[in-house]
C-alpha cells in the first residue's frame, strides 16, 4: 500500500499549484482569498501526512520502497526509490513546507497577487519531493530545474529594485550550474548508455571509466551542485538572494532548498553511483572548512538582519560539508544530523526576521531595539534559535556540532576540529550582537499583535529545536541516522539487492 | 571529431558573450548560445558512426531495422531541456524589463546596489 | 492609439488570410506526435506564434479577440488536463501514468494510448503560455512608455 502513496507526493502539490492558478485567475479577489489559503494549507498538510506515513514504513521495517512509473520496468522506465537517506530529506521538505504555508497566510498580506505566490510555492514543494525520491538522473535534472526556476521567480516576487537585482544574479549563476550538470549527465549517458542510478552504478562496477573522463565528470558535477549548495568559491549569489526574498521563501531557500538541490545529489552521486578520484574528498573537506571560516567572518560585521543570517547559512553548510566529506560513519551521520538541525533553526530565525519586519518595517539592526516586550513569541523563539545555532546544550545544534568535531578528531584532522570550535565561538558572538541590538536595549516600539499563523509557526519550530535533540537517544539514532549513514558509506554496493 | 570541436567553439562564443558584454540583453543571448551548445552535444552523442545512420521513425513499408537507427533517447531528453531553457530565458527577459523600469539602464555595471 | 496601429495594409490582409492556415498546421503537428517528428511542444509553439503574428500585424488592437486572461485560463486548463490523464491510470488501474487507452493498429492515428491526449494537453499549455509571455512583455513595455 505504501508503494502507491509515492505518486501522491508529487501529484498533490502539482495539482494544488495549477488549481490555485486556475481559481486565482477566474474568481474575483475577495471570493478566493480565504479559499486559497485553506486549499494551499491542506495541500502541504497532505504532503506532510504522506511523508510521515512513508517514514514510519521505512523506519519500522528497513525496507526500500520502489515504484516503476507507468508500469515500465526499470532500465527502460523511470524508477522511484526511497531508502533511509531519502526519507530524511522528504520529511524535512514537507515539514518546512507546511510551516512556511502556515506563516505565509499572515505574512503575505503585504504583497499583492497572493495566488501567484501560492502557485509557485507549491511547484517548489512538488519539485523538491521528486528530487528526494527519484532513482533516475534525468528525472532529477528536470525537477531540479523546476524548483530552481520557481525559486528565481519567488526571489523577485516583491519587484523592488533590490529583489530584481538579487534574482538576476541568482538566475545567471544558477543557469550556468544547471548547464554543467546537464553536460555531466550527457557524458555519463554517453559512456554507460543508461540514465538509471542503479544501472549506472552496476555498470561502473564492472567496467572502469578512463581516468580523464572520470575527472571531467566529477569536476562538472561538483561545480554544478556546489553552486546550488553555496559552498565557498561559488557562494556569491546567496548573500543577495536570501535577504531580498519574502521571509517564508528565505526560510525555504536557506532551510531546505540549498540542501535538497545541493548536498543530496552530491551525496547520492559521489558515494553511491560513481567512485570519484581519491583527491576529491580532500578538496571537498578543505572547501567545507573554508566555507565555515569565510561565512562567519563575513557575517560578524553585517548590520542587516537577514544578510547576517544568510552568511551564517554559508558557514553552517560548511559544517555539513565537513561532516560528510570525512566519509566515516560518525562523520556522515553527524553531517546529516546537522543538516536536519540547521533546517529547523535557520528557518525559525528567518521566520523571526520576517515577523520583525512585518511589525516594525525595517531590517536594520541599528533601528531596532527593545522588541522583547513588543513581540514576546518572536523574541522567545529567537533566543531558542540563537542558542541552537551557537551550539549551547541542550538544544539540537550542540549535539550535531559535537559529533562533527568528534568525527574530525577521530579521523586525525585536528586543524579542522579547531576551526570548527573557533567558528562556533564567533557564531555565538554574532548572535549575541543580534540579541542585544534587536531584542534588548531601549524600547522603541509598542506592543504588536501578529497574526495567529505566524505565532503558531514560531512556537512549533522552537519546540522542534528542543525535540530534535531527542534523536540522540540510541533507539532513535539507530533507526534514523544510523540507517542513513549506512546507505551513504556502503558505496555503490548499496544498489546490489534492489 | 571535428563536430565536437566546433560545438566547443560555439560554447566558447556563449561564454565570451556572457563574460565580456555589459548589456543585459547581450547576456541573455550569451546564455542562450551556451544552452544550445550543450543541447547539441547531447544529440551528437546519439549518432551512429558505422555509416548506417537512419532517422528513428518507422514507416509501414520500410526495411530498416532498429539497429541501424540513431539513438532516439537523447532527442526526447533534449526536447525537455529546450523547454527548460525557454522558461529560463523568458524569466530572464521579464526580469530585465523590470530592471530597466527601476534603474533606467540596461548596463550591468551600474546595477550594483547590493554589496558587502 | 495611433502609434499602435501595427503594420501596413498589405501585411494586415495577408495575415488575416494565413493565420488560420498556420493554426491548422500547428494542430496537424500536434496530432501526429506519435507518428512523425513534432508532438506537443513543437505544435504548441507554432500555435502560439500564429497568434503572435496577429498581434504583430494589428498592434494592441489585436488583443481584443484573445485577451491575456483567456490565455491564463487555457494554460491552467491544459496543465490540469495533463494531471487528470496521469491520475486516470492511478484510479482505474493502480499504476500512476499507466497507458490505459491501449494500442491500436500501428501507423494509425489512434495508436499509442495516452500519448495523443497528453500531446494535446501540452500543446494547450505551451501555446497559451508562450502567447501569454509575449503579450505580458508587450503590455509591460507599453505601460512603461506611458509613465
Amino acid at each position: 500500500m505504501n508503494n502507491n502513496l509515492l505518486p501522491l507526493l508529487v501529484v498533490i502539490p502539482l495539482a494544488g499549484a495549477f488549481l490555485t492558478a486556475f481559481l486565482g485567475t477566474t474568481l474575483k479577489e475577495n471570493i478566493h482569498k480565504k479559499l486559497l489559503d485553506l486549499l494551499v494549507n491542506l495541500s502541504s498538510l497532505g504532503g506532510l501526512t504522506i511523508a510521515v506515513l512513508i517514514a514510519t514504513t521505512v523506519f519500522n521495517s528497513r525496507t526500500i520502497l520502489t515504484y516503476n512509473l507507468g508500469g515500465w520496468m526499470w532500465p527502460v522506465g523511470i524508477l522511484w526509490r526511497v531508502d533511509a537517506l531519502s526519507i530524511i530529506f522528504l520529511v524535512t521538505v514537507n515539514f518546512l513546507g507546511f510551516m512556511a504555508t502556515l506563516f505565509s497566510v499572515g505574512y503575505m498580506e503585504k504583497y499583492t497577487d497572493k495566488w501567484k505566490y501560492y502557485s509557485l510555492f507549491l511547484l517548489l514543494i512538488a519539485g523538491m519531493n521528486t528530487v528526494s525520491i527519484t532513482g533516475d538522473l534525468f528525472n532529477l535534472y528536470v525537477f531540479l530545474e523546476l524548483t530552481t526556476i520557481a525559486s528565481y521567480a519567488l526571489v523577485a516576487f516583491g519587484c523592488e529594485a533590490d529583489e530584481l537585482e538579487a534574482s538576476f544574479k541568482y538566475l545567471v549563476l544558477g543557469s550556468i550550474s544547471s548547464l554543467f550538470i546537464l553536460l555531466a549527465i550527457a557524458l555519463l549517458y554517453g559512456y554507460t548508455s543508461s540514465l538509471n542510478m542503479v544501472d549506472i552504478s552496476r555498470f561502473l562496477l564492472n567496467n572502469r571509466m578512463p581516468q580523464s573522463l572520470l575527472t571531467l565528470i566529477t569536476t562538472l558535477f561538483f561545480v554544478g551542485f556546489s553552486l546550488k549548495a553555496a559552498i565557498v568559491p561559488f557562494h556569491a549569489w546567496l548573500p543577495d538572494a536570501h535577504p531580498s526574498a519574502p521571509a517564508p521563501i528565505s526560510a525555504m531557500l536557506s532551510g531546505i532548498i540549498i540542501k535538497v538541490l545541493g548536498i543530496y545529489p552530491i551525496v547520492r552521486i559521489f558515494f553511491n553511483i560513481i567512485t570519484p578520484p581519491a583527491q576529491f574528498f580532500k578538496i571537498f573537506l578543505y572547501l567545507g572548512a573554508l566555507s565555515m571560516l569565510v561565512g562567519v567572518l563575513l557575517a560578524v560585521y553585517q548590520w542587516d538582519f537577514k544578510r547576517l543570517l544568510a552568511y551564517h547559512s554559508i558557514s553552517q553548510i560548511g559544517y555539513v560539508v565537513v561532516g560528510i566529506a570525512l566519509a566515516t560513519p560518525l562523520g556522515v551521520a553527524a553531517g546529516l544530523f546537522h543538516l536536519i538541525n540547521h533546517a529547523v533553526f535557520k528557518s525559525l530565525l528567518f521566520f523571526n526576521s520576517g515577523a520583525v519586519e512585518y511589525a516594525t518595517g525595517t531590517r536594520d539592526l541599528h533601528q531596532m531595539g527593545g522588541l522583547q516586550n513588543s513581540l514576546p513569541a518572536t523574541s522567545g523563539s529567537c533566543l531558542v534559535a540563537s542558542m541552537s545555532i551557537a551550539g549551547i546544550p541542550p538544544f539540537n545544534g550542540f549535539w550535531s556540532k559535537l559529533l562533527i568535531i568528534l568525527a574530525a578528531i577521530q579521523s586525525g584532522h585536528y586543524l579542522i576540529a579547531l576551526i570548527a570550535v573557533i567558528v562556533s565561538i564567533i557564531t555565538l558572538a554574532s548572535f549575541l550582537k543580534v540579541q542585544k541590538y534587536a531584542f534588548r536595549g531601549e524600547k522603541k516600539f509598542g506592543r504588536y499583535h501578529l497574526p495567529v499563523g505566524m505565532n503558531l509557526t514560531m512556537i512549533i519550530l522552537a519546540l522542534a529545536c528542543l525535540g530534535f535533540s531527542l534523536i540522540m537517544i540510541p533507539k532513535f539514532y539507530t533507526i534514523i541516522l544510523d540507517a542513513a549513514q549506512q546507505v551513504v558509506v556502503a558505496g555503490p554496493a548499496v544498489f546490489s539487492n534492489l | 571529431m571535428v563536430v565536437y570541436l566546433l560545438n566547443f567553439v560555439l560554447f566558447g562564443c556563449g561564454v565570451y558573450a556572457l563574460m565580456t558584454r555589459k548589456n543585459i540583453i547581450k547576456m541573455v543571448i550569451g546564455l542562450s548560445i551556451m544552452e544550445y551548445a550543450v543541447n547539441l552535444f547531447f544529440i551528437f552523442l546519439g549518432y551512429k558512426t558505422n555509416g548506417q545512420y537512419a532517422f528513428p521513425i518507422f514507416f509501414s513499408d520500410q526495411k530498416i531495422s532498429f539497429n541501424q537507427m540513431v539513438d532516439p533517447l537523447p532527442q526526447a531528453l533534449i526536447l525537455t531541456a529546450i523547454v527548460i531553457g525557454l522558461a529560463t530565458t523568458a524569466l530572464f527577459v521579464a526580469i530585465a524589463i523590470r530592471l530597466y523600469e527601476k534603474y533606467n539602464t540596461f548596463d550591468i555595471s551600474r546595477i550594483r546596489r547590493l554589496r558587502g | 492609439m495611433n502609434k499602435n496601429e501595427g503594420m501596413s495594409l498589405i501585411v494586415k490582409t495577408i495575415t488575416r488570410l494565413t493565420v488560420g492556415l498556420i493554426l491548422l498546421f500547428g494542430i496537424y503537428i500536434v496530432s501526429r506526435g506519435h507518428l512523425s517528428p513534432g508532438g506537443g511542444f513543437a505544435g504548441g509553439v507554432i500555435i502560439a506564434l500564429a497568434l503572435v503574428n496577429l498581434l504583430l500585424a494589428y498592434g494592441t488592437r489585436g488583443l481584443k479577440k484573445f485577451p491575456l486572461m483567456a490565455a491564463e485560463i487555457i494554460e491552467t486548463i491544459g496543465a490540469l488536463f495533463f494531471i487528470l490523464i496521469s491520475l486516470f491510470g492511478l484510479i482505474l488501474f493502480g499504476v500512476y501514468f499507466y497507458n490505459f487507452l491501449g494500442t491500436g493498429r500501428p501507423f494509425n492515428l489512434m495508436s499509442a494510448g495516452i500519448i495523443l491526449p497528453a500531446n494535446i494537453a501540452i500543446a494547450l499549455k505551451v501555446g497559451a503560455g508562450l502567447y501569454g509571455i509575449v503579450v505580458a512583455l508587450v503590455l509591460a513595455k507599453s505601460l512603461m512608455e506611458k509613465k
